[in-house]
């Protein structure tokens, strides 16, 4: 045996285990290393000889034919290289390419701009300054159509036709619709079931809600370096790329480029949430622009066209129904929405749920019937919607049941965290079938909810809000016991493109005890260098300081559908642990050929393989590494390396209870959050520290939806409010301190148990939010506030109850 | 339009360059110093990722134009760190889970610098008001807060050993 | 992001600036902090052919007591007016109102006479000096002279400086025995501009107000100097009456625009609540509570 067993042999197997910087460690992360020196390599920082800048003419009207386009004067500035146009893109018949939702979206405006900011011309030039000086110069003639912003008026017999290029089409990819600027119909659920329990109902509440419209803006905003190689014919995207593989599906396919001469990368990336998963015109016409000039094209958008342009997120008009009994135990859920998608239908979603996982409206509860209806519809705005630090509609579904429960909770005079103790889904129902048709895996909300209750002292809140409310002073406690549907998903029921949404993980072990791991997710701030090195640890034996984790590069990585919608840790984590068990499986038959005996006869401990009974006999992964290179059986090939790729059988429910105490100043309607307690549950922990900073980070986002965030579109289609002079982004004073715990229920088909965290505390944060500052006017009456929760909004609820004197 | 010369001392050392007068300090920074630690994340000098020190002031450098910059004293993220060793800001912000994506983090850095040197021994409410020109998405601040307390704690015990 | 071009000049005395700005006209503009221009520029909102920048010219950067008045040189920062201790003591408002512009670093740079002669009516510093019955020193190719802050705000960004004058220093008096000062100001977040702000300034003289201003910030298409609020505490004892008479009174003088901080009525309401704070907080101050 070697020397190495010998040293270690003192040592138990809780040290080891500690040095192995596996699962469950609050290990800090290798990706700092660089970030701390301002040495990450973000798009923007990417230079390469003979690079050029481009950036686009966009249009100030919603809605318009365009007469002409006069790029004379700017192509005469110095520096200016080309303007392209929908013209110049026709011949490749990239003018239009399809979108991820079975729409397709203009690529430059032909002949009419549905929105305002639509691209209309890319301009090229030596550098940014160029650029945008000659953008200033390109001369636009355009004739004003009539503008359609209320989604509510889209479907109206005299509504302007928006989509002339599909007006004819039964279908935009979504299933048959019935108006040309209707987008799709969709249902789930038993009607005739739901209608039963309403009528028989002895309580029932309805509420119209507003998810507004917002935008992920992570600090980064989106853009790409294209680089074509004339005489190797190889294109290189580099690029803000929350799935890089499915870009460069989607590039070969709009293209006619084989995927084989496509190199798609994702550098660092500076936050995605959302915003950079769909492909967007600049990538396009940076490509297009590539391989007409043989030149590098960089393009990278401001903010305002970010906010502005870039896929926004909700903007679901929501109505709901609950049916109860007079205890306040629900028997119905009705639901219809009306989803406004903007001029073009670009969801990032899985392509056969054109309202995403809405269906899981139903939440923690177990309620017996309930029918959902969605309707998506044109309108002159921003193209979209995407998941902003959500699963796909999962953040509608989820504010409007919490909301609900709220509103029941008020009607039948029950306590807000009695209403929802009593409609749970019991601990012992799991896996519990929704009658929306998911199978919740794994789940406990009354203990969670209990132990929320607990920790904040919730008997003495609700006493101290009595006494204030007698005083007159608005204080308000929101209770959200959200459940999340996350880890797209399993290839019965997912898909993207056609392509199922599993993802994969490849890890090669070296001679010396070291590994490399290359997974198709992609991180954008979650640590993933850190995290699925300390997964593959526990799970091979190797320190997690000896395993390297690859991401984003098309030309190494194998095949993944990328990092949104929580899915990392349910799908890829998946993926590298059972990569992991292969690599063990291998390791094991050169151990059995190492120590002399058969496989059956060792047994695995934290990082070696011993033989049972006989201790000191033992071959650690280290040595075995050496051997797979050295010292085989007879039949067995070389080399310690494997790939797995990981169908999800389900997805995960990860869940939490929120509570949040908020006090109001009545004569500004400032609110100020006193209080917010997270309990999460996301089953086996990987990084509680990681944990810990995705929560802070999706209760700010949360934070930033429910108190200030909106895009808002005047009359005539002008976007307001897209710079950060208006679109809320907290600073640091504004942003309350966030308290957080957990429970842990590990998901019974997931092969560590791990459920996935990232963006349950934006999901679960807004409404708890939200229901706080409405319980503020409980007593009141009030029952439904919409969001944002702006000063001025709530300003208007206490002057229209004249308490803002 | 004419370029102008400008010279300037950024992280100890003497540079030069040429520009137009337009040109903005974080784009003279980055495309022509290849100090790419600054970054972009706004047109409205709203969100602080460009922020540098500049003559002892935490300033925007997208809101300055490089030849103001002529004859100055600028310190870069590039250029905390001294002889290999990290700044205690720099140890703090990985120790105590300071950044995730890390594009805010060099601004936040230098601004956090500033402010220490502003005031040793700031309170929570102190830091985060001193922070609040810049903007991050990804830790909801709490652990950025955390983190300078640390560093303004080990600098000053540091401080009172010498 | 990217402004037009111009041409740049940095010029060592106040005299070299003056006839620069004398020479190019409509097309030169000054640069002091830069912090409300540049963003301007980038946007291509404003394209002057000439930028004058002021941070070389000697003299412009000071405070100082001078005969029981305050002066402040034109460049002197945000941060630099924070920092000040004996501004603190002696004009306390400042301190107050500064502290509450923009972020810290847009503080490090933007100075107090870019912020008052900007015209721009969300700048916090206007309000103050009108309530304080402060002047502007100007200097143009003429000479010099001295304007009130209250009649100095003519429009939105048109003040009564001449456009070949340059401002180069503030004058205000040094708070007074039984007075008491304050800015209340309500905003969304840390580095907006107000929904509603009152910068109130008062005497007491035994239990009656001898002197009271009141002025308003980002409520009209300039800074509002509220007279009739003003009177209405003059001579009372800034009791519940009183202070309701002055509040309805600012209110009325009230015009602001309806935009994402909130519609109309609200923006009234809340410039209410300020100033309403405002008194309050100014006459506690005033009798030392």
């Amino acid at each position: 045996m070697s020397e190495t067993q010998t040293e270690t042999q003192t040592e138990t197997a809780a040290e080891r285990e500690a040095a192995l910087g596996g699962i469950g460690c609050d290990k800090q992360r290798k990706e700092d290393a660089r970030f701390i020196r301002g040495q990450g390599n973000y798009v923007d920082d990417i230079k390469l000889p003979n690079m050029v800048f481009g950036d686009f003419v966009r249009s100030p009207h919603a809605h318009a034919r365009i007469k002409s386009i006069d790029a004379e004067k700017a192509k005469a500035v110095p520096g200016v290289i080309a303007v392209l146009t929908a013209d110049d893109l026709k011949p490749l018949n990239l003018h239009w390419m399809p979108t991820l939702a079975g729409d397709t979206q203009a690529v430059l405006a032909d002949e009419k701009v549905h929105f305002q900011n639509q691209e209309v011309a890319f301009v090229i030039a030596e550098d940014r300054y160029a650029a945008a000086d000659g953008i200033q110069l390109v001369e636009v003639e355009y004739e004003e159509l009539p503008v359609l912003i209320d989604p509510k008026a889209a479907l109206e017999d005299d509504a302007p036709i928006l989509r002339e290029d599909v007006k004819d089409n039964d279908e935009v990819g979504q299933g048959p619709r019935r108006h040309p600027n209707h987008i799709f119909n969709w249902q789930s659920g038993d009607k005739d079931a739901t209608d039963r329990a309403f009528d028989g109902a002895a309580v029932t509440v309805m509420e119209e809600m507003f998810y507004q419209r917002v935008h992920p803006a992570p600090i980064e905003t989106c853009g790409c370096v294209a680089s074509m190689d004339p005489v190797g014919g190889r294109l290189t995207l580099y690029g803000t790329f929350q799935a890089p593989h499915v870009v460069r599906t989607v590039v070969s396919l709009i293209s006619g480029l084989a995927e084989s001469n496509i190199r798609v990368v994702s550098p660092d990336v500076g936050g995605g949430f959302g915003n950079k998963v769909g492909p967007y015109p600049g990538y396009v016409c940076a490509v297009v622009g590539s391989i007409v000039l043989g030149r590098p094209v960089k393009w990278i958008e401001s903010r305002i066209d970010n906010i502005s342009t870039t896929a926004f997120a909700r903007d679901y008009h929501m109505s709901c129904e609950l049916a109860a009994d007079k205890d306040g135990r629900i028997t119905g859920l009705r639901a219809n929405v009306l989803a406004d998608h903007g001029a073009f239908n670009t969801h990032a979603q899985p392509m056969k749920w054109p309202a995403g996982f809405f269906n899981i409206v139903t939440g923690s509860y177990d309620i017996p019937a309930a029918h959902v209806t969605v309707d998506g519809v044109y309108t002159n705005k921003a193209p979209g919607g995407v998941a902003y630090r959500c699963s796909f509609r999962v953040a509608e579904a989820a504010y409007l049941i919490e909301r609900m429960l709220d509103v029941l909770a008020q009607k039948v005079g029950v306590d807000k965290a009695e209403i929802r103790l009593r409609n749970f889904i019991k601990a012992e129902q799991f896996p519990y079938q929704s009658c929306l048709g998911w199978e919740y895996d794994s789940g406990d909300y009354t203990t969670a909810l209990k132990q929320a209750m607990a920790a904040v002292g919730y008997d003495d809140l609700r006493k101290e809000q009595a006494e204030k409310r007698a005083r007159g002073e608005l204080m308000g406690i929101g209770i959200a016991t959200f459940t999340e549907i996350v880890g797209a998903g399993p290839s019965r029921n997912c898909d993207i493109l056609g392509i199922k949404m599993f993802e994969s993980c490849e890890i090669r072990v070296h001679p010396t005890g070291s590994a490399i791991a290359r997974l198709g997710t992609k991180s954008t701030g979650q640590g993933h260098e850190t995290t699925y090195a300390q997964i593959i640890a526990s799970e091979i034996g190797i320190p997690s300081d000896l395993i390297t984790v690859e991401e984003g590069d098309t030309d190494t990585a194998p095949y993944g559908l990328g990092t949104y919608g929580s899915r990392t840790t349910p799908v890829g984590a998946a993926a590298a642990v059972r990569a992991g068990r292969k690599i063990r499986e291998k390791a094991k038959k050169i151990a059995a050929h190492m120590l002399e005996v058969s496989e059956s006869d060792l047994e695995w401990d934290v990082d070696r393989f011993t033989v049972k009974g006989v201790p000191d006999l033992s071959a650690t992964m280290k040595d075995i590494a050496m051997a797979a290179y050295s010292n085989l059986p007879e039949g067995l090939e070389p080399g310690l390396e494997v790939v797995d790729y990981y169908d999800p059988p389900n997805m995960t429910y990860p869940f939490g209870a929120y509570i949040c105490v908020v006090d109001i100043d009545r004569h500004t309607g400032e609110v100020s959050v006193r209080k917010f307690y997270a309990l999460d549950d996301c089953g086996t922990r990987i990084n509680p520290m990681i944990i810990e900073g995705q929560v802070h980070g999706g209760l700010t986002e949360a934070f930033a939806i429910a108190m200030g965030q909106e895009i808002v579109y005047d009359e005539i289609g002008n976007v307001l409010g897209a710079s950060l002079l208006d679109y809320f982004l907290p600073t640091a004073v504004e942003t309350p301190h966030w308290e957080t715990d957990f429970t842990v229920t590990p998901s019974p088909h997931h092969p560590i148990g791990a459920k996935g965290v990232g963006e349950s505390p934006n999901v679960g944060g807004v409404p708890a939010l939200s229901n706080a500052i409405v319980d503020a006017f409980a007593h009141l009456d009030v029952t439904h506030m919409p969001m944002p929760h702006t000063a001025w909004r709530v300003w208007q609820t206490c002057h229209e109850l004249g308490i803002d004197k | 339009m004419a370029k102008t010369e400008i010279k300037l001392t950024v992280n100890g050392q003497e540079v030069a360059g040429t520009v137009e007068p337009r040109t903005l300090l974080i784009h003279f920074l980055r495309e022509q110093l290849n100090l790419t630690g600054a970054h972009i994340g706004c047109e409205t000098s709203h969100c602080g990722a460009c922020t540098v020190d500049l003559n002892g002031k935490s300033v925007k450098s997208c809101t300055v134009f490089a030849v103001q910059a002529d004859g100055g004293k600028l310190l870069t993220v590039e250029g905390m760190a001294q002889g290999g060793e990290l700044h205690p800001l720099q140890a703090a912000f990985a120790e105590d889970h300071g950044l995730q994506c890390g594009y805010c983090t060099p601004g936040m850095l230098i601004r956090a610098q500033r402010l220490l040197q502003e005031n040793p021994d700031p309170s929570e409410e102190e830091i985060r008001w001193g922070i609040s020109g810049n903007l991050c998405r990804c830790t909801g601040y709490q652990n950025i807060v955390k983190a300078i307390r640390n560093a303004a704690q080990a600098m000053r015990q540091k401080e009172a050993a010498e | 992001m990217i402004p037009a071009n111009f041409e740049y000049h940095r010029p060592g005395s106040i005299d070299e600036a003056i006839s620069l700005l004398t020479e190019h006209g409509e097309d030169g503009r000054v640069l002091a902090g830069g912090h409300s221009l540049i963003p301007m520029m980038k946007l291509r909102l404003a394209e002057p052919g000439h930028l004058i920048d002021l941070n070389g010219v000697e003299g412009l950067r000071s405070i100082a007591e001078v005969e029981g008045a305050i002066h402040i040189g034109a460049m002197t920062t945000q941060a630099e007016i924070i920092a000040s201790d004996d501004l603190a003591a002696r004009c306390p408002i400042l301190r107050e109102a500064a502290k509450l512009i923009a972020d810290p670093q847009v503080r490090a740079c933007g100075t107090i006479g870019g912020n008052v002669a900007n015209g721009d009516p969300g700048n916090d510093l206007p309000a103050v000096m009108m309530a304080l019955d402060a002047s502007f020193v100007l200097r143009g190719p003429g000479g010099e002279r001295s304007l009130a802050a209250r009649g100095f705000y003519e429009g939105p960004f048109e003040t009564a400086r001449d456009d070949d004058e340059i401002l180069t220093a503030l004058r205000l008096p040094a708070l007074a025995a039984g007075q008491g000062q304050a800015y209340c100001k309500l905003k969304r977040k840390v580095g907006d501009y107000a929904i509603a702000a009152a910068a109130v300034v008062l005497s007491m003289d035994g239990g009656t107000c001898s002197q009271a201003a009141v002025a308003l910030t980002n409520l009209g298409i300039t800074p509002l100097y509220a007279e009739a609020a003003s009177a209405a505490l003059t001579g009372t004892a800034v009791d519940a009456a009183a202070i309701e008479a002055a509040v309805e009174a600012a209110v009325a003088i009230t015009d602001p625009a309806a935009d994402l901080r909130g519609p109309v009525a609200y923006r009234r309401h809340v410039a209410g609540v300020m100033t309403r704070r405002a008194i309050e907080t100014a006459r506690a101050r005033a009798t030392g509570g």
